[in-house]
């Protein structure tokens, strides 16, 4: 009998085998929505709809793309050095890298945040987290620029943010990691994580003219993996929610001793509450030390200053500053609907999306309905505080996005899908394949108070077959969906820069007009500018020399100089005399140990050199700014140490070099 | 005998209707954007196999795999993982009650289906000697599996003994004697 069995289910299993193969859609994914080409196609010289700031990840930089062509319209470095500007390696924005462990050359950037006011996206400003060096950028939506960079006392890995209150009024971040404080002493054994391992959560207030950052208070946490958060909108405006993982407070082995308990949480912080007793002299000062760089726009240059002192709130001193929401399963998302009123947490391992009430929440808190507490913050009954569960949506939830219909929209890493469903009622409406195992999603201001809705973006993890093979390595694929229907639509497929975590997005009305074209000269404060041709020169001050260079279409000047020596320092300071939109000059001489420098119309921007050997060195203008761009260009001759060759510089001077090959020209 | 050979055309059946599914699928996507498929159509020869393939390839799963691909999950299981998936064998399969199985490969009993499959994977590769002392599991699901220790071999809700492990590039694959039912809690 079993003779004759195991060839029928064999017969079964390769007729099985076959109908798979058979069965395999021959494009699976190619297919989209029929009206997707001329969904997405800008035409050429048209703008697109929406800008679209997309995290870098391990690049740490953060890219712009336009919606809905997809097409990238620009990086813009902020926590990684980039030669290709020169950031990180000018004079001018090396103190940006500055940390309290010194110059810090990469990051790794998961989240970003539009500036908001009144929980509408407003374009001012667009803060970038750093991951693993934990810091905030700014970056100046004007000019595209990282305005400042602010490091993150008490923390390691700053993943929980860089999210901010409804008005812009703080930035948080929170620690990933959970660790000694910077006070105490670090010196101890892992395993005594529980005893000596604490988390923090920081609220940086933003200057509401000039975005500068300030750290105004940490809250002292117990020690958990913080993960994301978002703040309270509309009625709960004045409260910060914060998801975490590792409640089972493990140093080993997280994959699996960090999913034990049923629930971790969802940490509400009242951070009126906080300031309440910041007020009242309640916070601790602590002595820390943190790197804060500020990029000046009218010197053209960074700053960085270490401090050394942040107020510390140590939340089982203060009960009524934080509560704890159970949440299922290892939360990763925590978003909160456009109302203000509901709370999604997205437990990645939970067969189920919780979302919380605000009002019960509140009610809850004022009724005492507690379930005791955690590590001294009160835990809040999980049904009490439960608007309900959206039931078997998929697998792996990770995070949740909102349109301007009551919708949200979910990503699945493990069931690799978005699933749309009602915020209401909690019902899955649609749910749409992704290509592979999308991370997270972003609707066009979808965690705002105003979503615009109709595009979303969902970040895959996974490319494998998606475009022509490129080796081991495969770039991040983004896919765009339209949610303007009823039913999600695939519009486009297309690859990203680094690895892109979350993303915001808004029409593109209001930052194209605030863009920055040109920087005024007039302005230009750097004490090493030239503002004019007539004031090009060249300054010997012992081993030190600085060449004060003009760039103009097509010569740097001066382009001819002498008497450097070999171990010089010499700086090049190099202004860009243009006042014309799109006519960056670039700079690079031959065996500079660091990157080019691109110098944007009215700028200043210096490049330090030390010459190694006896040479003529040549030096160009690296960005094609002109029909006479390859001539744009010039030598430095470098003599012996002691040489003495006086210091000359030149242009336009030919001379009979044949006749007196070592005469030097003095000025 | 008989009962194999309705197994063996039920199967088929599935298939067929499978396919005809995705065809309309696919017909469907040109104006909804849904199709059907994801990582377990990417063309690769070279990388370590799944969980998936590794059941697709195994005679003795074949069940399994009709089950997997009924529920949807074959998607979902080829993907990163990380996963740990208890396999019961089609002998293990066989000691349910007689019309268990076709029961749950009818379409209106698909959620019955997906629950039952998602009792077998645990998210996070856990390698045997993980496997081989008291615990409890937490299973996609969201029932608990409990793992105790019966002559040195961990035994599955008391009755389930592992009979291989097979590393995928996926997690891990452990092939079992029974099929895996959550207990009331």
């Amino acid at each position: 009998m079993k003779r004759i069995l195991i060839p029928v289910l064999s017969l079964t299993a390769a007729i099985l085998l076959l109908g798979i193969t058979g069965c395999k859609p021959k494009n699976a994914g190619t297919a989209t929505a029929g009206d997707a080409a001329s969904r997405v196609y800008v035409e050429p010289g048209k703008y697109d709809e929406v800008y679209n700031f997309v995290s870098g990840g391990f690049s740490g930089q953060v890219s712009v793309y336009g919606l809905p062509s997809g097409r990238l319209l620009r990086v813009i470095p902020v926590f990684s050095h980039d030669p290709q500007s020169g950031w990180g390696y000018s004079e001018n924005t090396k103190p940006m890298m500055n940390t309290s462990h010194g110059e810090v050359p990469w990051d790794d950037q998961h989240h970003l945040q539009i500036s908001q006011t009144n929980g509408e996206t407003d374009g001012r400003w667009l803060f970038a987290n750093a991951n693993n060096t934990p810091r905030i950028a700014r970056i100046d939506l004007k000019t595209f620029k990282t305005a400042e960079i602010i490091e993150i006392p008490n923390s390691a890995g700053n993943h929980s943010s860089p999210f901010i209150t409804e008005n812009t009024e703080y930035v948080v971040a929170g620690t990933r990691f959970s660790v000694p404080m910077d006070d105490s002493n670090g010196d101890v054994p892992i395993d005594t994580y529980k005893k000596n391992f604490k988390g923090t959560v920081s609220f940086l207030k933003v200057d509401s003219s000039t975005g500068r950052m300030n750290i105004a208070f940490q809250l002292l946490m117990p020690g958990v993996d913080f993960d994301l958060s978002h703040a309270g909108k509309g009625p709960s405006h004045g409260w910060f929610f914060f998801s975490c993982y590792n409640s089972e407070q493990a140093h080993t082995l997280l994959e699996v001793n960090a999913s034990k308990r049923d629930k971790d949480f969802i940490f509400a912080v009242n951070w009126k509450k906080a300031e309440e007793y910041l007020k009242q002299g309640k916070g601790q000062k602590q002595t820390v030390r943190y790197a804060h760089n500020v990029y000046d726009e009218e010197t053209h240059t960074a700053t960085s200053t270490i401090k050394n002192e942040v107020t510390v709130l140590d939340v089982t001193q203060f009960p009524d500053i934080v509560y704890a929401i159970p949440c299922p399963k290892s939360p990763h998302g925590c978003d909160v609907d456009p109302t203000g009123e509901y709370i999604v947490g997205s437990g990645k391992l939970a067969a189920l999306i919780p979302v919380f009430s605000f009002q019960k929440m509140i009610k809850a808190i004022g009724d005492k309905t507690f379930d005791g507490d955690y590590e001294g913050v009160p835990v809040l009954k999980y049904e009490a505080v439960l608007h309900g569960e959206v039931q078997k949506p998929g697998l792996g939830p990770l995070h949740t996005e909102f349109d301007d219909k009551g919708n949200a929209y979910t990503s699945f890493f493990i069931s690799s899908e978005v699933v749309k469903w009602s915020v209401k009622d909690l019902k899955v409406l649609d749910r749409i394949p992704t290509y592979y195992s999308t991370g997270h999603l972003m609707v066009v201001g979808g965690d705002s108070r105003k979503p615009y809705g109709k595009y979303l973006v969902a970040y895959n993890k996974i490319t494998k077959d998606r475009y022509l093979p490129t080796g081991p390595e495969l770039n991040q694929s983004a896919q765009l969906i339209d949610i303007s229907g009823d039913k999600m639509k695939l519009l486009l497929d297309y690859p990203t820069i680094g690895e892109p975590h979350y993303a915001q997005a808004m029409p593109a009305s209001i930052i194209m007009k605030n863009s920055t074209k040109i920087f005024d000269i007039a302005k230009n404060k750097n004490p090493y500018a030239t503002l004019g041709e007539k004031y090009a020169k060249v300054v010997r001050t012992g081993n030190r020399v600085d060449v004060y260079m003009t760039m103009i279409r097509s010569h740097l000047n001066p382009d001819n100089i002498e008497g450097i020596r070999v171990g010089d320092e010499v700086y090049f300071h190099l202004t860009n005399l243009e006042q014309d939109w799109d006519v960056p000059h670039g700079f690079s001489i031959k065996g500079a140990n660091n990157a080019e420098l691109l110098v944007m119309p009215g700028e200043t921007q210096t490049l330090k050199w030390i010459p190694d050997r006896v040479a003529v060195f040549p030096f160009y203008c690296t960005d094609f700014c002109s029909a006479l761009h390859q001539e744009m260009q010039g030598y430095v001759r470098v003599s012996p140490k002691g040489s003495n060759v006086p210091i000359s510089f030149s242009m336009g001077k030919n001379s009979d070099a044949t006749i007196a090959p070592d005469s030097s020209k003095t000025k | 005998m008989r009962k194999l050979f309705f197994i063996a055309s039920i199967l088929f059946v599935a298939i067929i209707t499978g396919c005809a599914g995705s065809n309309s699928d696919q017909q469907s996507t040109e104006t909804t954007g849904v199709v059907s498929g994801g990582q377990e159509n990417v063309q690769d020869d070279v990388s370590q196999k799944d969980v998936v393939k590794i059941a697709l390839g195994s005679p003795d799963h074949t069940t399994l795999v009709a089950a997997l691909k009924q529920a949807g999950l074959v998607t979902s299981l080829s993907n990163a993982g990380p996963f740990t998936v208890f396999a019961p064998t089609n002998e293990a399969f066989k000691k349910l009650p007689a019309g268990t199985v076709e029961d749950l490969m009818k379409d209106e009993n698909k959620d019955k289906l997906i629950n039952a499959l998602q009792y077998h994977v645990f998210v996070s590769a856990l390698q045997p000697d993980f496997l081989n002392q008291e615990n409890t599991l937490n299973m996609v699901d969201g029932n608990d599996l409990h793992i105790t220790v019966e002559n040195g071999k961990p035994l599955l809700n008391g009755k389930a003994h592992i009979i291989a492990s097979i590393p995928a590039s996926n997690g891990i694959v452990y092939v079992i004697d029974e099929v895996l039912l959550p207990q009331a809690k």
